[in-house]
């Protein structure tokens, strides 16, 4: 089928401010976005810049605004969207080149929550127990792969570039609810902070954003009852 | 940065203890090691965002003798890995990796890994293809999962602890020479890929960590990312390359995309189907059926196809049947592959038939380490002072012509650590040494080349032709008549390769220029794997000759050395490290 795709583009060192570039193509209903804009890199204007790797979800290196909404370029297909496809980056971090934004304030408030395992007991010689029940609990937020989606489509962060964001919340719920992990007090206190949890809105923007599923709204509410129950 | 021109200079050298290159599972885990160690400064420089890894990518589980399910032993894992590999294996590597992997899978629980459990609350484990009990008698339940994201936890919990550790990154850096003198590594030159600057990072001790090359063929499981860097690289700095024509097609890849579909759907129960809707396993591995290892099931596939068995219009692909097992155990062991299936296919696999095909999935062979990871340089086991290699990119050969599944994030846990420990160890007792003269020379020569490049030729274009006919004539089954086509084919496009450049005359995020480079080093890739294919006049493993269709144990029990040669190669020979375990036929 033929294809209209509109593709928002800035290159920092030609372009006085960002412009709408069309092309029209050939492409089957099963071909990924991905597809389509290698498709135009390679044969139609090499200087089309993305990132992109896994091509199938996994790598969370291709989160792009598609059609009005977050996705990954690689899990949305053609007969999905229809025939005019317009893309843009996502919104709220810095345009650096056509879909590439700077990834550096999100990887910050990630890196805020201290999104890794603490416990400073001697460990046993062989695994920590774990029921299964107690893993259950925070599987879905094990399943991030901090695509951004869900914080570039959050309304809070694109008025206040310092709130933390629903990935940084996703992360810190993965360990808050660890039954292993004892650094839940200190994760909590930094999202009881200014720029935390209490900015989420509950505006259900991330949730539907999630290219894994996550149900980050019911996860932003489990930490603020966390919050609430177990004080900081 | 500064806008100072000296102050900019000087940015662009760097000078680290340890620099590792890669941030997957192998890298993340050498810089965490080699960061223990007192004093000694580590930076990790990898082409993408760490956790964009392929590692990330893995599914099924990480392999280990635990016994959590029933019992197991790592003499069992060892003998497992050595006939998988079809006994090109060296035997002391598989004896250690059997048991350091036990340890290192702890570790990664202790790192707070969240494996599913059993109901003890144990690290819960399930079947996989050539994993047995009691050297052969049946499927054995040892591979450690955590849902069918096993990959994505080690990678997420390995940069989890990076950021604890507070390790050096640079990331969005693509390395593209080795700094190499009088047969010593010190380390590496990178271009930036936000500003196109070229950095020199000088290192006493460099791992290099770097993952596969798949994307040389046109149906794979591997990421865009996954081009032979680094394998190229060595090879143009003269060092070798090891057994490259051991690369496994693993089963089921989703037809014509070829993601990924674990091995771990068979070890819960999944079947294999031929379009007569026949479970032909059956045939092929009367003990183990669709559990054998990946290059006898990816051989009968296409077995079965030719003879006309395949399913669909043009009955060119398979059928992985998952219908009878439980809609729970597929929603919960399995959940990532049956969305895959749903997507991509409009299958759904609680329902349906899924249509799959054999897709390229890793290379055995690499760059030729001791078992400690140091790079070797020749088959006397010469190491290369300073170098040091670990995952996918390196061979061991823990592997040898076959890998089995599981055994790559087990390579990636045990062999990084090993790495980042030695390279510690060794960078703790040297000091820095001067710099050869113009150290970025051949980098900015490459980088020019392209930039000034004619443009007579597309890179997608040549990129194209390159994977359609190494999948023709180079896959799954091979003989003389495809291969030396194929080194004509190759030997024509490197000659093409002359002609390509770029229409992106920016040095902000030029991706396009780096694509450029990358099809330069699959190229390079390719041409190892050719050769050595053609050399290679027996079937073993994955390498499988229809024009010589035994394994020759005589003639052929050693490890292929292949070097670059003028325009040419030159081909070496390493022996096998023989232990406990005398080759035998390979039956399962």
């Amino acid at each position: 089928m033929q294809i209209n795709v509109k593709i928002k583009r800035y290159n920092p060192e030609a372009d006085a401010r960002p412009y709408w570039a069309e092309y029209k193509l050939e492409a089957r209903g099963s071909d990924r976005v991905l597809d389509v804009i290698n498709h135009l890199k390679w044969e139609v204007d090499g200087t089309l810049a993305f990132r992109r790797s896994c091509a199938h979800g996994i790598c969370g290196s291709d989160a792009m605004l598609i059609n009005g909404v977050n996705r990954l370029a690689c899990k949305v297909l053609v007969k999905d969207l229809g025939e005019r496809i317009t893309i843009e980056p996502i919104r709220g971090l810095p345009v650096l080149k056509d879909l590439i934004v700077d990834m550096e304030p999100f990887f910050d408030a990630y890196k805020a929550v201290m999104p890794f395992f603490i416990n400073d007991d001697p460990p046993p010689p062989a695994e920590r127990y774990q029921s299964a029940e107690d893993r259950a609990i925070f599987d879905e937020t094990t399943k991030c792969i901090l695509c951004a989606a869900c914080t570039t489509s959050c309304p809070v962060f694109w008025t206040n570039g310092r709130y933390l964001g629903p990935a940084a919340i996703v992360n810190a719920h993965r360990f808050i609810f660890d039954s292993r992990d004892q650094g839940a007090a200190e994760r909590l206190g930094v999202l009881n902070q200014a720029n935390g949890l209490w900015r989420c809105r509950t505006a259900y923007n991330c949730t539907e954003a999630c290219p894994r599923d996550i149900p980050i709204t019911r996860v932003i509410e489990e930490v603020k009852r966390a919050l609430l129950w177990r004080g900081a | 940065m500064s806008e100072d021109g000296t102050n900019r200079l000087m940015n662009r050298a760097h000078r680290f203890d340890v620099i590792v290159v890669g941030a997957g599972g192998a890298g993340l885990m050498a810089a965490r090691y080699a960061a223990q160690h007192p004093g000694v400064s580590v930076a990790v420089i990898s082409k993408l965002y760490p956790t964009r890894s392929h590692t990330g990518a893995a599914q099924g589980g990480v392999g280990a003798a635990l016994g959590n399910v029933s019992e197991d032993h790592p003499e069992w894992h060892a003998f497992d890995t050595i006939k998988g590999g079809d006994y090109l294996t060296d035997q002391d590597v598989a004896e250690r990796f059997a048991v350091e992997v036990i340890e290192a899978v702890y570790e990664l629980e202790h790192m707070g890994l969240p494996f599913n459990r059993t109901p003890e609350g144990k690290i819960a484990q399930r079947k996989f293809g050539g994993h047995t009990r009691e050297f052969g008698k049946s499927a054995v339940e040892r591979a450690c999962y955590a849902a069918d994201r096993t990959g994505h936890m080690i990678l997420q919990t390995l940069y989890q602890q990076s950021i604890k550790d507070r390790v050096n990154f640079f990331n969005e850096f693509h390395v593209l020479d080795m700094i190499m003198e009088d047969g010593a590594c010190h380390g590496v030159v990178a271009y930036e890929l936000a500003t196109g600057e070229i950095h020199t990072f000088h290192a006493k001790a460099t791992i290099i960590a770097t993952g596969g090359n798949g994307r040389m063929f046109r149906v794979t499981s591997n990421a865009h990312a996954l081009t032979g860097d680094l394998m190229s690289i060595a090879y143009r700095r003269g060092l070798p390359i090891e057994d490259p024509e051991f690369y496994q097609f693993h089963p089921t890849g989703l037809y014509k995309l070829g993601v990924l579909l674990t091995e771990g759907a068979r070890g819960e129960g999944a079947i294999l189907r031929n379009g007569d809707g026949e479970r032909f396993m059956e045939r092929y591995a009367p003990t183990i059926k669709d559990l054998a290892p990946r290059d006898m099931v990816s051989r009968a596939m296409y077995l079965e196809v030719r003879e006309g068995r395949g399913a669909g219009p043009d009955k060119d692909y398979l059928h992985l049947d998952l219908t009878h097992i439980d809609a729970h155990i597929i929603e919960t062991r399995l959940p990532d592959i049956t969305e895959f299936a749903r997507i991509y296919l409009g299958v759904d696999p609680v329902k349906e038939l899924v249509p799959i095909q054999p897709t390229a999935h890793y290379a055995m062979g690499g760059i030729p380490t001791t078992i400690d990871t140091q790079v070797i340089s020749d088959g006397q086991n010469t190491i290369v002072p300073g170098l040091y290699a670990a995952g996918e990119v390196a061979c061991a050969s823990i592997h040898g012509a076959n890998r089995l599944g599981t055994n790559s994030l087990g390579d990636l846990i045990v062999f990084g650590r090993r790495a980042g420990i030695e390279a510690a160890k060794f960078a703790a007792s040297e000091s820095f040494t001067d710099l050869p003269a113009g150290v970025q020379d051949r980098t900015r020569e490459l980088v020019d080349t392209v930039r000034k490049g004619k443009r007579t030729e597309r890179v997608s274009h040549l990129r194209r032709e390159l994977q359609d006919t190494m999948q023709e004539h180079a896959s799954v089954f091979r003989t003389e008549a495809f291969l030396s086509r194929q080194v004509d084919i190759l030997r024509e496009l490197q000659e093409r390769y002359k002609g390509v450049g770029v229409e992106d005359e920016g040095h902000q995020f030029n991706t396009e220029l780096l694509e450029a480079i990358e099809l330069g080093f699959l190229l390079d890739n390719a041409e190892q794997l050719v050769h050595a294919a053609l050399n290679r006049t027996e079937s073993r493993g994955a390498h499988s000759r229809e024009d010589h269709k035994e394994r020759d144990d005589t003639e052929w029990l050693k490890h292929t050395l292949i070097y670059k040669d003028g325009d040419g190669v030159r081909i070496d020979y390493k022996p096998v490290t023989l232990g406990k375990y005398e080759p035998k036929p390979r039956t399962y």
